[in-house]
């Protein structure tokens, strides 16, 4: 195998569509989010309703992430290799080696950078975790949410916490994982441009386009 | 009923023979139709009740307390109220305010369980400790689990007034010495009514008794067993500062000029936006006032595990698990991001230090 990069369609449409709409979701949520839990600016005037938009808008940008979940969990189900369940969870004895190599990468005991045409097994895992977090705060966003307004669809998606769980540690751990999502953003973001800058395989274009250019040794 | 010992007189009879006017009844009839959260026209239909009602036997048990929602029941301050309480219920034993002592008092209690089986309203205060054989509350030689098994046993219904006899409250704060809990955990099975609160509003208890002689069956409850014409609505979204909230009026320092404009306490730990209680509605002490009328955040008193759970009162979230108390979630979010930052920072120096090398296969 040469060193010849082949172009390979890696994330489709519907991963790069949901990729970036929970990308401005969990923007507006946080800062909503974080206004709701510390209401940084005050109103000088009682005609303001900053409080009021501050919630319109992080309901409706909950249902746009909620949505936006939704779809990429479908795309899990029936999108290409690099898209589904088994990319995320480790479950070949191939991923486990590779996961464990990741590891060793990312805290200097390799100098060897974690390949892979789609989410390397480190990225795949952290992925579901992330996953599950989502589903944690759309199922305690609404049982927030339902103490108000007590629909049917947030009293599915959310009103029977209130039942297992006291309202204000629903709330703090809600709170809790927009830091963890901060946090993640964060590695996420240094962990693409590095990969990126290592590999010169395109990660960070490909969210955008869906191709990424590899060699044909990561291709077998 | 049929005995001597126990007067078969109506509701409205008792309330008249006391120099009630027919007006004032009425009203009360009205008052107890709103709290109930029922149209005006159930007035008529509750006044009819309790002028053919007999009056309901209650016995009132204290145990791990302080008394507060007895206090409660007794400090209606206007006439109406305080003497027409008194006379729906035909309170036959109440520790603190019943003449007779000692074994008498003891006596009084006994005829009521015997001759009265599955026709009284035993009504509780305070929690029960449970532990070490339930020595840490006695009255009379008994343990407060074995009256309450045998009291509330044979009650027809059973009020679990306040929050210590509903989930255990105070007295069940952690770390729980005395393993205190309420009424339904203690006597697992039997019909209870949890009217929580510290203390409880009497138009509660009141109402919930009008409601059972009004339509023969006790009012619907939510999932913690309370009543939901009391507790179905979040304090928040009927609180007379509500407007403040939405418009981002807060006060933010005790004292502050928001303070004195009587804006929203949320960011002084307000715990209105998770406590369901009708406390903006019916207020304490005859609609006078209320914790958050008052000027200071509701403390979330009438919620399971309230001590534990909504303190800090002061504070919005509570502390996270496993931290000093004194860190805030805030805190360990930021900690948790600049941690990160850190970790990214440390590892692209790591990369340029040994970046020379060729990476080895």
């Amino acid at each position: 195998m040469g060193k010849e990069r082949i172009r390979v369609y890696a994330w489709e449409f519907p991963v790069r569509l949901t990729h970036w709409l929970n990308v401005l979701s969990i923007v507006v949520l946080s800062v909503t989010g974080f206004y709701i839990g510390h209401p940084f600016s005050h109103a000088i005037s009682s005609r303001q309703y900053i409080m009021g938009w501050m919630r319109f808008i992080h309901f409706t940008a909950a249902y746009l992430f909620l949505c936006s979940v939704i779809v990429r969990f479908y795309w899990a189900f029936v999108g290409n290799r690099y898209a589904r369940w088994g990319a995320l969870i480790p479950h070949t004895s191939r991923q486990w080696r590779d996961l464990v190599d990741a590891i060793k990468f990312y805290l200097f005991l390799s100098r060897k950078p974690p390949y892979a045409v789609g989410h390397t097994a480190f990225a795949g895992f952290v992925y579901l975790f992330i996953f599950l977090l989502y589903v944690w705060q759309i199922v305690s966003g609404f049982a927030l949410y339902n103490l108000s307004a007590q629909t049917a669809t947030s009293a599915a998606l959310g009103g029977w916490l209130t039942g297992i769980m006291h309202l204000q540690t629903i709330r703090l751990y809600h709170h809790l994982g927009m830091y963890l999502l901060l946090a993640f953003a964060m590695a996420h973001i240094y962990i693409g441009w590095y990969l990126d800058s290592k590999e010169r395989n395109g990660i960070m274009g490909s969210i955008f386009g869906g191709y990424k250019f590899v060699t044909g040794k990561e291709w077998e | 009923m049929g005995n001597d010992h126990f007067p078969e007189v109506t509701v409205y009879e008792s309330m008249r023979d006391k120099g009630v006017s027919r007006r004032e009844f009425l009203t009360f009839c009205s008052i107890m139709a709103a709290t109930l959260a029922l149209p005006a026209s159930f007035a008529p239909r509750i006044a009819e009740a309790l002028e053919k009602k007999k009056k309901p036997t209650v016995v009132w048990l204290e145990f791990q307390d302080c008394a507060g929602n007895s206090e409660s029941f007794l400090r209606a301050s206007s006439p109406t109220v305080k003497d027409i309480v008194l006379d729906v219920l035909n309170v036959e034993y109440h520790e603190t305010i019943m003449a007779a002592a000692g074994h008498q008092a003891e006596k009084s209690l006994n005829d009521v369980v015997k001759n009265l089986k599955d026709q009284y309203i035993a009504v509780v205060e305070g929690s029960i400790p449970l532990k070490d054989g339930g020595v840490y509350c006695c009255v009379g030689g008994k343990t407060a689990a074995d009256i309450v098994k045998e009291v509330c046993g044979n009650a027809m219904a059973t009020l679990a007034v306040g929050t210590c006899a509903a989930y255990g409250g105070i007295p069940a704060a952690r770390p729980n010495p005395t393993g205190a809990v309420g009424v339904a955990d203690a006597v697992p099975g039997i019909t209870v009514v949890n009217l929580p609160g510290c203390p409880v509003n009497v138009e509660n208890i009141t109402a919930t008794v009008v409601h059972f002689l009004t339509f023969g069956s006790l009012p619907s409850l939510d999932k913690h067993g309370r009543p939901l014409f009391a507790y179905g609505k979040r304090i928040h979204d009927n609180c007379e500062r509500r407007a403040h909230f939405d418009a981002g009026q807060f006060v933010r320092q005790w004292g502050d000029e928001g303070h004195r404009k009587g804006w929203c306490l949320y960011e002084m730990g307000c715990k209105g936006p998770e406590t369901f209680k009708n406390c903006p509605r019916i207020k304490y002490n005859e609609g006078t006032s209320w914790p958050v009328g008052a000027g200071h955040g509701c403390i979330g008193c009438a919620e399971p595990a309230f001590w534990d759970k909504m303190t800090p009162f002061y504070r919005r979230l509570p502390h996270p698990p496993g931290f000093g108390v004194e860190k805030t979630a805030d805190k360990v979010g930021a900690g948790l991001a600049a941690v990160t930052g850190a970790a990214i920072v440390a590892h692209g120096i790591g990369r340029i230090v040994s970046g020379g090398k060729k990476e080895s296969e």
